[in-house]
């Protein structure tokens, strides 16, 4: 594949992206890509990252052989990039650090974020007290109800949780609170993004935030193999763990690269979140992207069983992987996610995220059809401590038996 | 029609002596059905042209009164379509110029060709779209040129100078001046900083400057037409219409006139 370059100047990654907000914001966006532009040439900002990345965060964390869990697929080597060990136990935490850095550089002391399963709303809370930014989390009616522990582990790191039961009460109408909060108080709030969506800027920071997952993959595999990956599987909310995944592979053609959405009841029933699958170009939260959506153009509501993949939009640059088939986006329902994730608990002792189980659930599957000596990477993006009361209660309080 | 007969509206404003007002209302809040009635009455009532919002189901720059407004709208399962059609079958009664206040994902999924054309056909003289800034704007603004609709531009209290400068140039109809850093809805008074801040975008402007969002007193209404040429009311409109409190929007309307004390 030729070199690719995206997004353009104007923060457009072909027909997608783009800085669809309303004219209170573009100051404050505009400022954003400038603050961004200089940090990521300034020597002590790159430190400065390095040394929350690893001192804080506990990177690197290591891509590790599935031993187990290959031998019950019965394929191609299955290797997991280890998001779950970070601190705060997700991949969000490597943009938030990087968000909450350029926001002490543009003098700002307030930060607001929106959040789905919580994840990123505890990344944020935790590195607003760590550099003492007052932090203001708006999160759907409905996800505070599902995440009561990540709400209470936000509130505990001094952030105030604000419960939205606007629309759906999820993740989509957290961010609409988030970005009228935003307009209000852009003079001294940053909004810290929590996946690659929303206007230009973000998409670009977020991924760029994020690729230290496939950066480091792709040092650690070649350490082990002295090669590439055959494939790589990661699951997509927003899109930002496949984003920083994906990017550093996007030029080797012969890395295959999996998004898995999530398929909720099934993408022929109307419960779904599979948005590249059913979806159709559209504007939203700033950006021009894949979206659920009816004729009118009025957004539908998405839905999955996890948290953080329930939002009818995804990310501007996935959208346009989709279209130039870079990147193949297939979906798995709750039930093979659900299945998923009591598998990897068994076989290898790792409870994933929700979220991360699609990924796994889509993985175990084509690695079967794989052959042995091929390799396959799994981006576990979070572990499932979250979600273990939210799974209880599905098993009805029943043993697994 | 279209960029003229705004341009007209505001003409005999000025040759009167008189400020602008333009109440908002959202379409099909009520029914599709009353909305010709809601159009007349407001004509009669003295409104100098009326804004027209487009139920979106997430509309990120509007507050609670306005999101709730378009969430009846949706219930009652009213689209842009058939607000088109609505205006189409009614137009010839309505002597005022209306402007369609949208966010952009109804238009873009309509398509903007499309959207020009019909709206050109159902008499619409200009269009509003917040979530639409300068950047972006090339995605619709050859069409509505084409069909002579004017693309009404916003500028804010956080917009720089240069950048004021910038909108206020090659800009149709009228500026709307976004006089609160915040969502549509109330606000208690009418800061300093405010009317600076019109007097400023008046003064790079070619066209009339009305100042809108958080406008809900005739005292609201007075004070900011010393700054600029008139008012767009929003939120405050669609409570007292749901309140049926008729008299109230009259007053509003003539506080712009000139014609109320209180
Ligand atoms: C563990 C985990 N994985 C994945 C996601 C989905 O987000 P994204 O697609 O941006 O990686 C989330 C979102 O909350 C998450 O918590």
């Amino acid at each position: 594949m030729s070199t690719y370059v995206q997004p353009d100047q104007n923060g457009h990654f072909g027909p997608y992206g783009g800085r669809f907000v309303p004219e209170t914001l573009m100051t404050a966006v505009l400022e954003l890509e400038k603050a961004y532009d200089e940090a990521i040439q300034d020597d002590n900002f790159q430190k400065e990252m390095e040394y929350y990345l690893t001192q804080y965060i506990g990177r690197e964390n290591p891509l590790y052989y599935a031993e187990n869990l290959t031998k019950y697929a019965g394929g191609a080597k299955i290797y997991l990039k280890r998001e779950d060990l970070n601190h705060t136990g997700a991949h969000k935490i490597n943009n938030t650090i990087g968000q909450a850095l350029l926001t002490a550089r543009m003098g700002k002391k307030k930060v607001v974020a929106e959040t789905g399963a919580g994840q990123h709303g505890v990344a944020t809370a935790t590195v607003c007290a760590l550099l003492n930014l007052e932090c203001i989390i708006f999160m759907g009616k409905e996800d505070v109800a599902r995440q009561k522990l990540n709400v209470f582990r936000m509130e505990l790191l001094g952030a105030k949780v604000v419960s939205v039961d606007q629309g759906s009460g999820t993740l989509k109408d957290a961010v609409n609170e988030a970005l009228r909060y935003w307009v209000a108080n852009v003079d001294d709030t940053h909004y810290i993004m929590g996946s690659v969506l929303g206007p230009h800027p973000f998409p670009k920071i977020v991924r760029d935030f994020q690729s230290v997952i496939g950066n480091e993959t792709k040092r650690q595999f070649s350490e082990i193999t002295g090669g590439l990956p055959d494939a790589i599987v990661a699951c997509i909310g927003g899109g930002s763990n496949a984003m920083g995944m994906f990017y550093p592979f996007i030029e080797d053609s012969g890395v295959s690269l999996v998004g898995v959405e999530a398929a909720g009841s099934g993408i022929d029933t109307e419960k779904h979140a599979a948005t590249l699958t059913k979806g159709k170009k559209g504007i939203l939260h700033g950006s021009l992207m894949y979206l659920l959506q009816d004729d009118d153009g009025q957004i539908q509501e998405a839905h999955s069983i996890s948290a953080g993949l329930d939002y009818p939009g995804v990310g501007p640059e996935h959208s346009l992987l989709k279209d130039m088939g870079r990147v193949q986006y297939a979906s798995v329902t709750d039930k093979e996610a659900l299945d998923a994730f009591i598998l990897l608990s068994r076989t290898e002792g790792i409870i994933p995220a929700l979220e991360s189980s699609h990924a796994v659930a889509y993985a175990v599957g084509h690695a079967k059809e794989m052959r042995p000596e091929q390799n396959l990477v799994i981006c576990l993006s979070g572990r499932g401590d979250k979600d273990v009361e939210t799974i209880q209660k599905l098993m009805g309080g029943h043993s697994i038996g | 029609m279209g960029k003229e007969r705004l341009e007209q509206a505001f003409e005999k404003c000025s040759q009167k002596g008189e400020k602008a007002f333009i109440p908002y209302i959202m379409a099909g809040d009520g029914g599709l059905d009353i909305l010709k009635q809601q159009l007349l009455f407001l004509q009669e009532a003295g409104a100098d042209a009326v804004e027209l919002g487009i139920p979106f189901s997430d509309p990120v720059a509007d507050g609670p009164v306005i999101q709730e407004a378009g969430k009846r709208a949706l219930q009652q399962g009213v689209s842009l379509r058939g607000i088109l059609e609505t205006l189409t079958s009614i137009r010839t009664e309505i002597k005022i110029p209306i402007i369609l206040m949208t966010y952009l994902n109804p238009v873009f999924t309509y398509g903007a060709g499309q959207f020009a054309a019909d709206c050109a056909a159902a008499g619409v003289d200009g269009c509003i779209i917040p979530d639409m800034p300068l950047e972006e704007e090339g995605i619709i603004s050859g069409e509505l040129k084409q069909s002579g609709i004017a693309l009404v531009r916003l500028v804010t209290l956080t917009s720089p100078a240069e950048r004021i400068k910038k909108i206020a140039d090659g800009a149709e109809g009228f500026l709307y001046a976004v006089t609160i850093k915040g969502t549509t809805g109330a606000r208690d008074h009418f800061e300093e900083e405010t009317g600076r801040f019109l007097q400023q975008v008046r003064s790079v402007s070619n066209v009339p400057v009305l100042a809108g969002f958080g406008i809900s007193t005739p005292q609201h209404v007075r004070e900011a037409g010393k700054y600029c040429d008139g008012t767009v009311v929003g939120s405050k409109i669609i409570q007292l219409l749901s309140a049926a409190a008729f008299n109230e929007i009259t007053d509003l309307i003539q506080a712009a006139k000139g014609k109320v004390l209180s």
